[in-house]
């Protein structure tokens, strides 16, 4: 007996001493300059500022799954809007000056979509807030918009999920009952149908050019999941309309951890090109598979995973040169608001923003809103968010008749990015983009600084070969 | 086709086999259903991530860091949470939950939920038939391999595996044969979980780390064990390579569904056990005991 409480006594020792190691030392590079979210931040103030006394507060939700960085990117952008505005002196309604404060949801919802639905009804019972931004996942966000909007008529500015149904055939259907919901990024998902296939057909041209082969092969690798569902049926219907063969569509699970039988089909229908569908974790190991496999087959599509910072060293830099869509890039002015909104972010947090950070425009555009409308009455500030137009890093915000943002030239575009030599730079598309060459041949998209697409230099090895 | 379902069902079914005989073993030798047993796998992966990557010690420190750390967990949990209570296995079972969902929430503290990665211990390929498999994955099927073959000796050729043997036949004969049963039960938990450690340590370069990874596994492992009769290390190692060629086989003839190869993994599983009950080597489990 004696021997075993020492025994036990040891192994506690030593556990302490591991845990006690992990708690103290930095978990990696990557997050170190990353503080994690705190709960309720209200408004920092310097001791040597001035400090500014504010009527009332404007509570806004964030909602998402703040454990991963889907959540972390929206509370980060969220909280960066927060202190500016802030600092700014508040937000002025009618003759009334209030602070921003955020209140973070822990939705979970990754893991847990019903759950999340639970977690966003508790704080609008226990917090009152006055509006809500967020969403991650379609199978969260569906029932917990159906919550926000229909049981307790507050508005919900979607930050993270594409799929169109989110707006359509609810708010152009029954507006007086959806009115409260709109969507500030990203672009819905047929949109983002159209800005792959356009990126696509980058891939396509630097393939007929460098490797010689008129008609290129593609095969869809996309995760299983419903948000995707529109990309995965629309995409073949379209390749021939490229002049590309569709060789098959394959379709692991959105947190598969290995996809080497799925590459290796791919590899044996004689695909030149793999268009990626993926917003979960399976964008890792297939980035690192594609690239340590030397899979003879450009990259191209949507990789969340691939947008982050810490693709590159997750997937052992094996995920260079994957092409994916992306709203923002360190090397791209898409507005005179993009570069500064960037470079302070990853002043701020260490990490490029992705999508999910333009809960920042979102702030704005709630705040200028209740501004606008001079209350923060519901239904008046819906018709100020309706009347937006707004420049912020990803182009100009208009919200269309669904309260969708609006997608387009002129609009926000969304951009292709590319992981070259360790650097995730804009690249490709749009450069010189003609959306209507027929009747508007003078209409050319292009942004500052994106750098031209290259393929993988093994799939130029490989096909010369 | 033929050549590519024989190579990747042999990768794929190593690493099943590695956990599911971990997971039989420890059920054999002291009637435990551990389901951490895949969270200790999850636990290696971290801490092979943890020295690895973040504290950048050599893989040759920190790959046997790992495993024995997360071994001296596996005996520490054995001894505080398992073996108080041992006679009741219902609530050992329900223990065993517990302990995984804090070993998630934990790894979750610490590592947030973002997805890691860890670097290969030797990057590269090669491409027999045309078939691309990676270093990396070669090396994971070499130290499943030898694992599995240093288990079998353990059991077969040595004391503590004639002890471990006799415990799984007869706890009681063997207990009045003045053998500690319990010390027995915790060196069989400590080789269970360090064989889920040694497959943690060798797949984390080859999958995405992440708080709930320990998950998937756990839903095959126990699919594997009962295909292959609970308790037989036999039938684990077979029913390991059943299910990871029929997985390969779903990918390779359907790519449409491939998401769908662990639910006809799973059908496949429940036909054979509506034909024999007790699973593959069930009857010869218990004769053995």
């Amino acid at each position: 007996m004696k021997n075993q409480l020492l025994f036990i006594a040891v192994i506690v020792l030593a556990l302490a001493m591991v845990f006690g190691a992990m708690g103290c030392a930095p978990v990696d590079q990557e997050e170190e300059v990353s503080p994690p979210p705190d709960e309720d931040v209200d408004e920092d103030v310097d001791e040597d500022e001035e400090v500014v006394e504010f009527d009332g507060e404007i509570k806004i939700a964030v909602t998402g799954p703040m454990t991963n960085i889907q959540g972390e990117m929206m509370w980060w952008g969220a909280e960066m809007a927060m202190n500016e505005i802030n600092e700014d002196g508040g937000v002025t309604i009618g003759d009334e000056t209030y602070s921003v404060r955020l209140i973070q949801v822990e939705t979970d919802e990754i893991m847990d979509p019903l759950g999340a639905v639970s977690a966003v009804e508790n704080v609008i019972i226990s917090e009152d807030p006055h509006f809500l931004i967020g969403g991650f996942r379609t199978e969260a966000v569906m029932p917990y918009t159906d919550l926000v909007a229909q049981d307790y008529q507050k508005i919900f500015v979607i930050c993270g999920a594409a799929t169109n149904e989110l707006l359509e055939g609810r708010i152009d259907e029954d507006y007086d009952t959806w009115k409260y919901l709109f969507r500030v990024t990203p672009i819905k998902s047929t949109d983002l149908v159209t800005v792959t296939i356009l990126m696509l057909n980058e891939v396509a041209m630097a393939v007929r050019e460098e490797l010689g082969i008129e008609q290129p092969k593609v095969a869809i690798l996309a995760e299983a999941l419903e948000w995707n569902e529109a990309l995965v049926q629309m995409a073949p219907q379209i390749f021939p309309t490229l002049g590309l063969e569709f060789v098959g569509t394959f379709r692991p699970s959105a947190t598969a951890s290995d996809v080497t039988t799925e590459l290796r089909g791919i590899e044996a229908s004689g695909a030149q090109i793999i268009y990626t569908i993926f917003s979960g974790p399976v964008g890792i190991p297939y980035g690192r598979q594609w690239g340590e496999l030397e899979i003879p087959a450009a990259s191209v599509g949507i990789n969340v995973e691939a947008q982050k910072s810490g693709y590159y060293p997750a997937t052992d830099g094996f995920g260079d040169y994957d092409y994916t869509l992306m709203t923002f890039a360190q090397n791209t002015e898409i507005t005179p608001e993009t570069i500064p909104f960037i470079e302070k972010f990853v002043d701020l947090y260490g990490q490029l923003p992705n999508y999910n950070a333009d809960t920042y425009s979102a702030v704005y555009i709630l705040t200028e809103a209740a501004e606008r409308a001079g209350t923060l009455d519901t239904d008046a500030v819906i018709v100020e968010m309706e009347q937006t137009d707004r420049i912020s890093a990803a182009g100009r915000f208009v919200f269309d008749e669904n309260h969708d943002v609006t997608f387009g030239p002129g609009f926000v575009t969304a951009l292709g990015v590319q992981w070259q030599d360790g650097e995730l730079l804009g690249a490709g598309w749009p450069i010189e983009w003609q959306p209507d060459p027929e009747n508007a041949p003078d209409l050319v998209v292009g942004h500052e600084g994106m750098v031209p697409y290259q393929l993988p230099p093994h799939v130029l090895e490989q096909w010369r070969e | 086709m033929l050549s590519d379902i024989l190579v990747y069902g042999l990768m794929n079914g190593a690493v099943y086999a590695m956990l599911a005989v971990g997971f039989s073993l420890i059920f054999g030798a002291a009637r435990i259903i551990n389901l951490a047993h895949t969270a200790f796998f999850m636990l290696a992966a971290y801490a092979v991530f943890y020295f690895g990557t973040s504290m950048a010690f050599h893989p040759i420190i920190a790959i046997p860091l790992s495993i024995v750390i997360v071994t001296l967990i596996g005996v520490f949990v054995y001894y505080v949470f398992m073996e108080p209570i041992r006679e009741h296995e219902t609530a050992v079972l329900i223990i065993t939950v517990a302990v995984a969902l804090v070993f998630q929430e934990l790894i979750l503290i610490i590592f947030g939920g973002h997805y890691r990665g860890v670097s290969s211990i030797v990057s590269g390929y090669i491409s027999p038939m045309g078939i691309r498999i990676s270093y990396q994955y070669l090396l994971t099927i070499g130290v499943v391999s030898l694992s599995l073959v240093a288990v079998w000796l353990v059991l077969m050729k040595t004391r503590l595996g004639v002890a471990i043997r006799s415990s799984a036949q007869d706890r009681e004969v063997a207990n009045l044969m003045g053998m500690n049963v319990a010390r027995i039960a915790a060196a069989t938990m400590a080789i269970s979980v360090g064989l889920a450690a040694i497959a943690g340590v060798m797949v984390a370069p080859l999958y995405t780390l992440e708080p709930h990874m320990w998950l998937d596994p756990l839903v095959l492992v126990l699919a594997i064990v009962i295909l292959g009769g609970l308790g037989s290390i036999k039938g684990s190692f077979i029913g390991a390579m059943i299910l990871a060629f029929i997985e390969v086989t779903v990918v390779f003839t359907m790519p449409g569904g491939s998401f769908l190869k662990v639910a006809i993994a799973l059908a496949i599983m429940l036909v054979i056990l509506v034909v024999r009950p007790e699973g593959l080597y069930g009857v010869y489990m218990e004769g053995e005991r």
